[in-house]
């Protein structure tokens, strides 16, 4: 039967927590723009210290997805929860720090800022170096704390991605793969439960691309942390993820094991043609 | 160690802890010391009025100068409407003043009103710190540039008719009954800011204008020590986040809004507080003092004295306040145009030669920090410092660059700033920068 | 005044801002600058037309169109065109020091008396109703000046340049369009039609000194972002509906704050739709 075609309207979420015993877990995750529908019904189940890919061929709305998760866009339809709590149509500052933190495809660091403070930037709403800006103004003896024990945690992080002697140069002037890190470890010092990583390996050569994984794989196991990668480099995806997700023009074309979701016919056929 | 060595080793050491001190409270020493100096003068011999009435103008310059830097330099918006906010703090902050001498029979050199009024005025000013920082909210680059003109002309409209002659004449013409016209009457005379004529505001006699001084002195250190505290927080860092990449900065969970909305309304209120200053040095007050002009005339002492270098806005405020009495001095009647002239070009070309991409290789070449990097090494045989290199600071006044153009409408055209506007901000002032272990 | 008056007077001074603002939106559209100076070319057509025109009103016109237009490139090539591919807010500044360089040499060459020009053409009575004719001539110029400049911008090969520098300059160029002379067409045109505005602002006002431009100009920018900056269309309705706004409230009690009240309209407009009435939004690529 016919049906006349509305635009879909906008209606606001109501957040409802679930019972879920994974770490993020979306619903039917979707948007529109205008009549397109970029992505829909992205169902993504990660368990706790997984590493889960999302590949899929160019424009098939990885980086959107991660947009939908860190409130970048709001989703027209379905919701996300983190360990069951809802954080969907929340904003990207709040959807932080209930704990998702992300790079991004293009790097953003504060390219003005030195390195140590870009990380610093990220430590500031963690509690324990909690100080009002009263007391900053008036250096209040609880500045001076907060302030030490920052920089040392930051130099900490800087320390694990080998940029501890770069932590007085502005962020702009690192070269390419050491920018990627600084990113992540800026990522890391929002003390995320999970971690969203936009093609980390992006440029980088064959040497630099191991030392990542690496170093992936060690934050994985020394900061209890989940992490959900978008990458092209299918050697990078197999040699690190668990489970992955195959996008196609927004919708999932295969999804499950790394090694045969890859196996996938249509998932061949998506990234060969045919 | 021999002699040579320790001596080395000694003048390392002071030279770190020099370069920490001046770091941190230079800028507050040499206010201080000037302060002084112009005290015990004023005290000792009498002073000329018009030098008391110069350190007044640049005690006000300086105030305004360093907090338009705060949202320029390190928030990163253009602003041009500060005028428009030190007219707020002028007017109200005067109007209060005038009520209390009226009504107590005080002195107008009364400090205790002065302090007062300066409280008004930097509140006034900062509610409307809060309008503007609303639309600095929804709205980035030459679209908040245009919104602050547009609200610092408003406010210079309104002053400039705020005269209770022209209304109480209007309402008079009216049927009202008697009693609205009275009630109006009332609120009218608290509403009357003298119109284009001015407000006619208790002032200092020249005589005691360098009690105003000293107390503009004590301005200048508080605005320093409220705005350089901030940067130095993580307050600080994360405006400085904002400014470098907004989007990044919401990704790290800082509240934009907030910071934005606090940075507006701290530097409005210090404008606010420049404008009672103002008030208490000019009568009568009037609107058109504070126009459009006068907020680019602030803006131009910060792009040459650096954005986001809090001392170079000190400096070229201070400068700029003298020659511009200077020239008005020497060039008289007709000539004083000249003057305009003079700042024209003279703020085209600086932009110019610090931000044309053609100009780059001589910009580097004429680094006066590089140069003098270069004879300190020679001196002390001294490797270069890698990171002192990278930061190539001197390059004082190229222009930070989060305002990017057709922001509203900008789709992902990237405008590529590589290198060429980064290290530059005075970031490394902060207390975390320079070398530590 | 009735309404047939403030319709008229309403379409005057918008045709004016129009002109003006469509100047702004070009240049702001293409060369991704808000040119501050534009207000005070204004200003220096106002001045040619006033010293030439007891010579010959006409000699006065055309020599001031040629003027402006010299100004503009010259102002293009000399202060802009270095800066180019420089930070947005350096382009900014420079133009704002462009602004006083221009008034301030007015000031130093013709001096800082006031000028002034009075021209009657005469009025049309229709009944009860007095047009001036100088009004009318205003109202049919400026309409035929924005058909024209869109049916230039529509069926020229210049103009589908301009559009397309506007959309991506860098695409435009790879598809070998010559950039730089696309920016000085745009800085001709705007330029010229500022000096128009120009001859009709001094028609009006009567009198003209070397800050003349700068007023008109700030408005006629608000009337290009209340229409939406980079629009042609956009620029010509807020151009007429801040003439509007001036026509009616110059008919009330509030005539000293209508500058206020267009600011106000300004803020109001880019707070609630950021992008203007008639422009497009964009979203900035994460």
């Amino acid at each position: 039967m016919a049906k006349k075609i509305k635009a879909p309207k906008h209606v606001p979420h109501k957040r409802e927590n679930i019972e879920s015993e994974y770490v993020l877990e979306t619903r039917n995750l979707g948007i529109s723009f205008g009549g397109l529908k970029a992505v829909q019904d992205v169902n993504l189940k990660i368990k706790k210290n997984q590493v889960y890919g999302l590949i899929g061929p160019n424009g098939a709305g990885k980086t959107t997805v991660f947009n939908l998760l860190t409130g970048v866009y709001q989703p027209t339809t379905g919701s996300f929860y983190l360990n069951g709590e809802d954080l969907t149509g929340l904003s990207q500052e709040k959807i932080n720090r209930k704990g998702f933190a992300r790079t991004f495809q293009n790097i953003r660091l504060f390219n003005n800022m030195t390195v140590v403070r870009n990380v610093m930037v990220g430590l500031s709403n963690q509690p324990e170096y909690k100080c009002t800006l009263f007391e900053s103004i008036f250096r209040l003896p609880r500045h001076f704390i907060a302030e030490r024990k920052m920089r040392k945690r930051a130099k900490e992080l800087l320390d694990i991605f080998g940029l501890l002697d770069e932590r007085n140069n502005l962020a702009c002037n690192l070269p390419y793969g050491k920018q990627r890190k600084l990113e992540i470890a800026r990522a890391l010092a929002t003390n995320p439960k999970l971690l969203l990583l936009d093609e980390p390996a992006a440029g980088m050569n064959p040497n630099e691309t191991e030392d990542l994984v690496n170093t992936i794989k060690y934050i994985c196991e020394n900061f209890d942390m989940t992490i959900l990668l978008i990458e092209h480099d299918m050697k990078f995806v197999s040699g690190l993820c668990d489970q992955i997700t195959v996008l196609n023009f927004g919708t999932v074309l295969a999804e499950g094991d790394t090694k045969e979701a890859l196996n996938n016919p249509e998932v061949i056929k998506a990234y060969i043609g045919g | 160690m021999n002699k040579k060595e320790k001596f080395f080793s000694v003048m390392k050491k002071v030279g770190t802890g020099a370069q920490k001190f001046s770091k941190n409270y230079l800028n507050y020493t040499v206010i201080l010391a000037v302060m002084l100096v112009f005290t015990i003068f004023a005290l000792a011999t009498p002073m000329k009025d018009s030098t008391a009435l110069l350190f007044q103008k640049i005690t006000v310059a300086v105030i305004l100068a360093v907090s338009l830097n705060f949202v320029v330099g390190f928030l990163g918006e253009l602003s041009l409407g500060h005028a428009g906010f030190m007219a707020v703090g002028a007017f109200l902050g005067g109007k209060l003043s005038t009520i209390l001498v009226n009504a107590l029979g005080a002195n107008s050199t009364n400090i205790f009103i002065l302090i007062l009024s300066l409280v008004l005025g930097a509140v006034c000013a900062a509610v409307c710190g809060v309008v503007v920082g609303f639309a600095a909210l929804r709205l980035r680059g030459d679209y908040l540039a245009i919104v602050t003109l547009a609200f610092g002309e408003i406010v210079r409209v309104v002053f400039i008719n705020s005269s209770y002659d022209n209304a109480i004449n209007k309402i008079n013409a009216t049927k009202l009954p008697e009693f609205i016209k009275n009630f109006f009457a009332k609120i009218l005379e608290l509403l009357d800011f003298g119109g284009a004529l001015g407000l006619q505001s208790p002032s200092f006699p020249k005589k005691k204008m360098y009690i105003l001084v000293i107390i503009g002195f004590l301005l200048i250190l508080f605005t320093l020590f409220v705005i350089q505290n901030i940067l130095k927080s993580k307050t600080g860092r994360a405006i400085t986040a904002i400014r470098d990449n907004e989007i990044a900065a919401k990704a790290m969970g800082i509240d934009v809004t907030k910071h934005k909305l606090m940075v507006f309304v701290i530097s409005a209120a210090f404008a606010g507080m420049a404008g009672v200053l103002f008030s208490y040095a000019n009568k009568p007050v009037s609107a058109s003092s504070f126009g459009y002009n006068y907020s680019i005339e602030i803006l131009i002492m910060v792009v040459l004295g650096g954005m986001g270098s809090i001392n170079g806005s000190i400096i070229s405020a201070s400068l700029i306040t003298i020659l511009n009495e200077f020239l008005s001095k020497k060039l008289t009647g007709d000539n004083a145009i000249y003057k305009d002239l003079f700042y024209a070009v003279i703020l085209i070309l600086v932009i110019i030669y610090n931000n044309a991409p053609a100009l780059k290789n001589l910009r580097e070449k004429l680094n006066l920090k590089n140069l003098v990097g270069k004879l300190f090494n020679k001196i002390f045989k001294r490797k270069p410092n890698p990171s002192s290199v990278a930061s190539d600071a001197a390059r004082w006044d190229v222009v930070p660059t989060k305002i990017e153009m057709n922001e509203v409408l900008s789709t992902d055209v990237v405008i590529d700033y590589t290198g060429e506007n980064s290290a530059d901000i005075d970031e490394r002032g902060g207390s975390d920068n320079g070398k530590e272990n | 005044m009735d309404l047939l008056t403030i319709i008229i007077n309403g379409l005057s001074i918008g045709g004016i801002y129009a002109m003006i603002a469509l100047g702004y939106t070009m240049v702001y559209g293409i060369a991704k600058m808000l040119n501050f100076a534009h207000g005070d070319i204004i200003m220096v057509g106002a001045y040619t037309v006033v010293l030439l025109f007891t010579t010959s009103p006409t000699v006065g016109i055309i020599s001031a169109l040629v003027l402006c237009v010299l100004v503009g490139i010259i102002v293009e090539k000399a202060a802009y065109r270095p800066l180019r591919g420089a930070s947005p807010l350096a382009v900014l500044i420079t133009a704002i020091g462009v602004s006083k360089l221009l008034q301030s040499a007015a000031q130093i060459f013709i001096g800082s008396e006031p000028k002034g020009l009075t021209l009657n053409l005469g009025e049309i009575r229709l009944g009860s109703l007095h047009i001036s004719v100088l009004t009318l001539l205003t109202i049919l110029i400026s309409v035929a000046v924005m058909a024209g400049l869109t049916l230039f911008v529509k069926y020229t090969k210049m103009g589908r340049a301009m559009v397309a520098v506007s959309e991506d300059r860098g695409a435009a160029q790879l598809m070998g369009i010559n950039v730089n002379s696309v920016i000085t067409v745009t800085f001709i045109i705007g330029s010229a039609l500022a000096a128009l505005a120009g001859v009709f602002l001094l028609f009006k006002s009567q009198s003209v000194d070397s800050t003349f431009g700068a007023m008109p100009g700030i408005k006629a920018f608000a009337a290009a972002v209340i229409g939406g900056i980079g629009s042609i269309p956009g620029a010509m309705v807020g151009g007429v509906v801040l003439g509007f706004i001036e026509a009616i409230f110059a008919a009330t009690p509030l005539r000293d704050y209508v500058d206020a009240i267009e600011f106000a309209i300004l803020i109001i407009v880019l707070l609630v739709k950021p992008t203007g009435i008639l422009g497009k939004k964009r979203r900035e690529k994460v």
